[in-house]
């Protein structure tokens, strides 16, 4: 059984909500029945003020989509579409008491239903861009779709480098297995041969001048812009102060869920090419919190 | 006024997962905690009176299995263990033989194994099943070949408790030359075996399904057969598995096999009805669900039944709510993103493999706790039903303008 907190179960238990809501006018129907989740939200809409005047769920799925449908609808009632659709998987996680890692893609369904009822309501049409993998890493919840792309995006070849670009594999080791499988099967599409034996070590730069150093750093940046301008975001040299380099994450990178790794994967690459240990900080980090003395 | 749920003596009908070990044979282990705390291949008195223990409960293994000889028996750590040293050392024993013969619905210590197996380079053929989870033994004796290593096929499914006959295909197996392994863990203990006028050269048990410890387990090896050990070291179990015996489940997998052997008539009448009475009970009461496997043709304590339009680990909750434990083979109960490779293979649909329910039973349960689940599963089964968007009211949605259609599925 799983070890789910006590709001989990109390919503399982007693889900609010739950059952058609005939007078919905937004209705999100999303989720994998190949994977045993599916969710059908319902929304009453105020046409007017676009206000959230009820809302229900039906959900075929375990203990965790059933309670993150009813904590979902209970979190979104009485606002705005567009207030709505500021909630966050993690705030369903959240709300819940957290959610165990194998289940974090119940709350993902929730704010992916919320999206496509929203849609629905504004006669837009709703094109998920979810892909759901299987889970590889447990310890840090990191699916076999987010290694994959990491691998492609970065052109990795080791499980220590899928490690320090996603965490993957940096904990219990159970998982490296299977992070060695998916190294093979994508270094396959680009005509390479995995092997297990990590890459050769690069040969360490000799001591780079100032200027130097700032045109790799700008190298590093320019060379990871493209990508992100993709994802309609963004990122951006603020300045350099020895070991520290602060960047402004900008457009859909300010804020998103990935800043951490899309940074960490920055990072890497600056670490490469500079051949020093250093430390990307987004700009608005630059004034640490003083310390607390703990005496 | 009716009892509140947590007054309410809980029901275990999750045997095919473990069973408790016996108070018998919890009484015969703990001595070998204290008093008798020797190592078996000492040679003085501490260890040789351990050993006869040890030896005891081999020729206990040995009546339950029909074996010819004690020696048959090694101990191993578990079912997981038996499996994998069966079919390692059929490839090591063998390694002209690069091909394996095994099934698709078998327990994941021998598909995983498998898997690997062939990625290191071995040919593994997966017999496929059919919607009652039944092989065709045409296509196993197209497969057999002087290239075969090793067949491994489980006696009794864990999940549907579907029985392969395995005494046949061990027999048209040794016809061609080749080695058979079968997986008994879930069958020992609960059918009568006659290993000696088989032609199975393997088999693998576990203690902990028939009322013995965890962490115990055996493989049958017919003499004769050419075997080479998994583990290296000492020279216990006459070489074939070295490490200091685990004495205390050695007993205790006696006690329980002495036990199986008393109660085997029991398990076939009274456990069968029980399931029986289960099964007709649910079937009769609930819409929309269905006996998986082959009914009539299965092991004599398990029935699955898939309960469509609702998924198994809510199930599970709300019956874990009652007091009530059974097991789904849901994708959610694994944390996986597949429901159970056993009702995938036997073509039994998502919205019905996910609902899957496992009751297997055990000569503990009472005719009581039989009535009280049977009553349970209907309320549950609604109570979700209505939560599910393929459900109308009283039935599964067949207006093609309400079907659920979600984006991704």
């Amino acid at each position: 059984m799983w070890d789910y907190s006590e709001t989990v179960k109390e919503h399982f238990y007693n889900p609010r909500n739950a059952g058609p809501l005939p007078e919905a006018n937004a209705i999100g129907e999303v989720g994998s029945i190949s994977c045993g989740d599916a969710l059908r939200l319902m929304l009453k809409v105020e046409p007017e003020s676009e206000k959230i005047v009820d809302a229900s769920f039906q959900t075929f799925g375990c203990g965790s989509a059933i309670a993150s449908s009813s904590a979902l609808t209970e979190m979104i009632k009485g606002k705005t579409l567009d207030e709505a659709l500021a909630v966050s998987n993690q705030d369903i996680a959240d709300f819940l008491g957290g959610l165990p890692p194998e289940k974090m893609h119940c709350s993902v369904m929730g704010r992916e239903a919320l999206q496509s009822a929203v849609a629905n309501f504004r006669g837009e049409e709703w094109k998920d861009d979810h892909e759901e993998g299987e889970l590889i890493c447990k310890c840090f919840a990191i699916d076999s779709v987010m290694i994959e792309e990491t691998i492609r995006a970065n052109n990795l070849c080791s499980v220590e480098q899928v490690t320090n670009y996603t965490k993957a594999g940096g904990g219990c080791s159970s998982c490296h297995e299977g992070i060695e499988e998916i190294l093979a099967r994508v270094l396959a599409e680009r005509g390479e041969t995995f092997s297990p034996a990590p890459p050769p070590e690069k040969k360490k730069p000799g001591k780079l001048s100032t200027l130097e150093r700032i045109r790799r750093i700008e190298q590093v940046i320019e060379k990871a812009r493209p990508n992100l301008q993709r994802d309609h975001g963004d990122i951006e040299l603020v300045d350099v102060d020895g070991k520290t380099i602060y960047v402004a994450m900008k457009g859909a990178c300010s804020g998103c869920q990935m800043e951490a790794l899309t940074l960490g994967g920055v990072q890497q690459q600056m670490i490469e090419a500079l051949g020093e240990i250093v430390k990307l900080v987004p700009v608005k980090l630059k004034t640490p919190p003083p310390l607390v003395n703990p005496s | 006024m009716s009892t509140p749920n947590s007054l309410l003596k809980p029901i275990y009908l999750d045997n095919n997962a473990t069973t408790r070990c016996s108070p018998e044979a919890v009484a015969a282990i703990l001595p070998f905690f204290t008093e008798q705390f020797g190592n078996p291949s000492s040679m003085h008195s501490f260890g040789a009176k351990v050993g006869h223990a040890v030896k005891a409960a081999r020729a206990s293994l040995q009546k339950l299995l029909g074996a010819e000889y004690d020696s048959e028996i090694i101990y191993t750590s578990g079912g997981s263990e038996a499996d994998n040293t069966a079919i390692l050392s059929a490839l090591k024993a063998n390694p002209e033989k690069k091909e394996i013969i095994t099934t698709t619905v078998e327990h994941h210590a021998v598909l995983h194994l498998c898997d690997q197996l062939e990625k290191e380079g071995y040919k593994v053929h997966k017999l496929k099943v059919d919607g009652r989870g039944r092989l065709d033994l045409a296509e196993y004796q197209a497969l057999l070949s002087d290239k075969v290593a090793v067949v491994s096929v489980m006696w009794a499914n864990n999940e549907t408790g579907t029985f392969f006959p395995v005494e046949k295909m061990a027999e048209m197996a040794k016809a061609a030359g080749v080695l058979f392994h079968t997986d008994a863990v879930q069958a020992v203990g609960k059918i009568p075996l006659d290993l000696k006028n088989s032609a199975i050269d393997m088999l693998s048990l576990s203690g902990h399904k028939l009322h013995g410890p965890k962490g115990i387990g055996a493989l049958y090896l017919r003499r004769g057969v050419r075997f080479r050990p998994l583990l290296r070291g000492g020279g216990q179990e006459r070489g074939r598995r070295a490490g200091t015996e685990n004495v205390p489940a050695i007993v205790g997998l006696g006690v329980a096999a002495e036990q199986a052997l008393e109660h085997m008539k029991e398990e076939n009448t009274r456990v069968r009805d029980l399931r029986d009475r289960l099964q007709n009970a649910i079937l009769s009461a609930v819409p929309c669900c269905f006996a998986t496997g082959d009914v009539d043709n299965r092991l004599p304590n398990t029935l699955n039944i898939a309960f469509e339009y609702v998924e198994g680990e809510a199930i599970l909750m709300l019956l874990s709510k009652q007091g009530i434990a059974a097991s789904s083979g849901s994708a959610c109960t694994s944390g996986s993103l597949e429901p159970s490779h056993v009702m995938r293979a036997m073509g039994i649909p998502y919205t019905a493999a996910h609902g899957t329910i496992r009751f297997s039973l055990s000569r503990e349960n009472t005719v009581e706790e039989i009535d009280r689940v049977a009553a349970a599963v209907p309320g549950i089964i609604a109570q979700l039903r209505k939560l599910s968007p393929y459900w109308n009211g009283d039935g599964p949605v067949t207006d093609p303008d309400k079907a659920f259609a979600p984006t991704y599925a």
